[in-house]
C-alpha cells in the first residue's frame, strides 16, 4: 500500500459523495431528525428526560447503521462495475482501498455525529456526565464498525437490494440483544450469552458509560467498551479484506 | 525480443470446468493482436488470465518477462474489461484523475489521453450521462494512463457505430505503431483484418492463428468470418 493511493481513493470516494448531495443530507440530517423525533413522540409523557434514556444508544445506533449501509452498498458497486477489479489488475493494494474508503466515510460521520450529538447535548438537554469529545469518539469507532461489517457483507450480497436486506437482519437482533429496552441481567440466559458476542452491545453500553460518568470522566469499564468496539472492528474489517481477490473465477 | 504476452499451455478451470484447453499465443512489442470468436469462446477468461486476475490459472503465462498479474507489471498493463469499470456519477476527468492517482502520473497525462480518445471537450461531462460509446472511450483512455507496454481490451468496439469503430482500431494500430503490445478481443470477425495476426478462438481452444491474409490464403476464404467457418467445418469434417 501506498498513502498517495490511499489519499487517492478517499478523495474519490468524497467525490462521488459530493456529487449527490441528496444523500448527503441523508446521511447528516436523518440522524438528528430522529432523535428530534423521539424527543417530540415522549415530549407530553411525565417523567425524566426520554432524551436521557434512549439519547445515548440512537447516538451510537445511527453511525453504525448508515455507515453499514453506505459501505455495503458502494462496495457492492465496485465489485459489480468492475472498477474493484481494476484498481485491482493495477498497483493498488487492498488496504489502500480499505483505508482509503474508511478515512472517507470517518470525515462523514465525524460531521454527521457531530451534529446529533450537539443537538442531543444542546437544545434537547442530554445529561452527559463524561466529557463530550468521548461522545464523538465512541460514534466514530461505531461507525468504522458499520464500515467493517458492510464491507464483509458486500461479498456475500450479489445485488444492492439484497445489501439492504443484510441490514434488518444484522441489526434489529442486536438492537434487542443490546440491553437497550430490557436490562441484560433480567433477558434469558441464553440471549444474555449471544449478547456477549454481539458488538452493538458493548458500543452503546460505552456511550451510555460516557453519559454516566461524572467531572469530565467517563464511567468504569468504558474504555474497555469501546476497545472491544474497535477490537470487533478490526478482525471483521480483516476478514472483509479477504474477500477483496485479485484473483476470482 | 522478448515476447511482451508469452502463454504456452494455458489451462484454465472456472467453477470445476475447464474452459481454456491449453492456449498457445504471443504478443510481441509493437504487434496488435486480436483474438476472434464467438461469445463463451473462453476470449474474456483468456483476457483476464493475462492481466492476472482469473483463478484456476495453470500453464505458462508471462507478461513482460514475469508471471503475470505479479506486482512488477501491474502498473505497466492496461486493461479494458466489457463492463466499462469506470465511475459513472464522476465526469471523464475525475474518473482519470483517480486512476492517474494509482499510477502515479499528473494531470498531463489525463489531457494527453482524453485527447488520445477524442473526448477532450467533453472531459468535464459526467459518464453516466455520456452516450455508450463516450463511455467506452473514457474506459480505453483509464487504460491508457501509465504509458502501459501491454494494452489488453476487452471487446471494446462492441455495440458502436461503425465510424467510432473505425477510429477505435485505426487508435489501437497507433498505440501498436507506439511500441506497445496490443491485445483486442472481439466477435465481429470481420473488424480482425486490421490486427497484424489473428488467434481464432473455439470452445476453449485456438481454432487457428495467423496474419489475416494467411488465413484467408489458408481456406481460400474472402473474409475472417469465411475463414473461421470454413476451419469449423474443416474441424467437423
Amino acid at each position: 500500500m501506498s498513502p498517495r493511493i490511499t489519499l487517492a481513493v478517499a478523495r474519490r470516494v468524497i467525490r462521488q459523495l459530493r456529487r449527490d448531495p441528496r444523500t448527503i443530507a441523508l446521511l447528516l440530517f436523518v440522524p438528528c431528525l430522529v432523535l428530534l423525533l423521539l424527543w417530540w413522540v415522549f415530549s407530553e409523557v411525565a417523567g425524566g428526560n426520554i432524551i436521557d434514556t434512549f439519547g445515548p444508544a440512537l447516538i451510537a445506533f445511527m453511525p453504525f447503521t448508515v455507515m453499514f449501509i453506505v459501505t455495503s452498498v458502494t462496495m457492492l458497486r465496485e465489485r459489480t462495475a468492475g472498477t474493484l477489479e481494476r484498481m485491482l489488475a493495477m498497483p493498488t493494494g487492498r488496504a489502500d482501498i480499505l483505508l482509503g474508503y474508511a478515512l472517507a466515510l470517518l470525515s462523514v460521520c465525524l460531521v454527521q455525529a457531530a451534529l446529533v450529538i450537539g443537538l442531543g447535548v444542546g437544545p434537547l438537554g442530554m445529561e452527559v456526565g463524561g466529557p463530550v469529545w468521548a461522545l464523538l469518539l465512541v460514534a466514530l469507532a461505531d461507525s468504522f464498525l458499520g464500515t467493517a461489517l458492510g464491507l464483509a457483507v458486500s461479498a456475500f450480497a450479489r445485488t444492492e437490494f439484497q445489501a439492504v436486506q443484510f441490514m434488518p437482519a444484522l441489526v434489529f437482533p442486536q438492537l434487542l440483544l443490546c440491553g437497550l429496552f430490557v436490562p441484560r441481567e433480567t433477558m434469558p440466559g441464553a440471549a444474555q450469552a449471544i449478547s456477549d458476542f454481539l458488538p452493538l452491545t458493548y458500543a452503546i453500553e460505552a456511550m451510555q458509560g460516557v453519559q454516566a460518568g461524572a467531572d469530565g470522566h467517563v464511567a468504569d469499564g468504558t474504555w474497555t467498551d469501546l476497545l472491544i468496539v474497535v477490537g470487533i472492528a478490526v478482525v471483521v474489517l480483516a476478514l472483509g479484506t479477504l474477500t477483496l481477490r485479485r484473483r476470482t473465477d | 525480443m522478448e515476447p511482451v504476452v508469452e502463454v504456452a499451455d494455458l489451462r484454465v478451470t472456472r467453477g470445476g470446468r475447464e474452459v481454456l484447453h491449453g492456449l498457445d499465443l504471443t504478443v510481441g512489442a509493437g504487434e496488435l493482436v486480436g483474438i476472434v470468436g464467438p461469445s463463451g469462446g473462453g476470449k474474456s477468461t483468456l483476457m483476464r488470465a493475462i492481466v492476472g486476475v482469473q483463478s484456476g490459472v495453470e500453464g505458462t503465462l508471462r507478461v513482460l518477462g514475469q508471471q503475470a498479474g505479479s506486482p512488477g507489471v501491474r502498473g505497466r498493463v492496461g486493461y479494458v474489461t466489457q463492463v466499462g469499470a469506470i465511475y459513472s456519477d464522476l465526469t471523464a476527468r475525475e474518473n482519470l484523475e483517480f486512476f492517474a492517482a494509482i499510477h502515479g502520473v499528473g494531470a498531463d497525462q489525463v489531457r494527453q489521453v482524453l485527447a488520445t480518445v477524442d473526448l477532450a471537450e467533453a472531459g468535464d461531462q459526467v459518464v453516466g450521462t455520456m452516450s455508450g460509446g463516450q463511455q467506452s472511450r473514457v474506459s480505453l483512455a483509464t487504460a491508457l494512463l501509465g504509458d502501459p507496454s501491454l494494452l489488453v481490451l476487452d471487446e471494446p468496439t462492441v455495440g458502436l457505430d461503425p465510424v467510432l469503430r473505425r477510429s477505435l482500431w485505426a487508435t489501437f494500430a497507433d498505440l501498436a505503431a507506439g511500441g506497445a503490445g496490443v491485445l483486442v478481443s472481439t466477435h465481429v470477425m470481420d473488424e480482425a483484418e486490421r490486427c497484424d495476426r489473428i488467434a481464432l478462438l473455439r470452445e476453449g481452444r485456438v481454432l487457428a492463428a495467423g496474419t489475416p491474409s494467411e488465413l484467408l490464403e489458408r481456406t481460400g476464404a474472402g473474409s475472417v468470418e469465411g475463414a473461421f467457418l470454413a476451419l469449423i467445418d474443416e474441424a467437423a469434417a
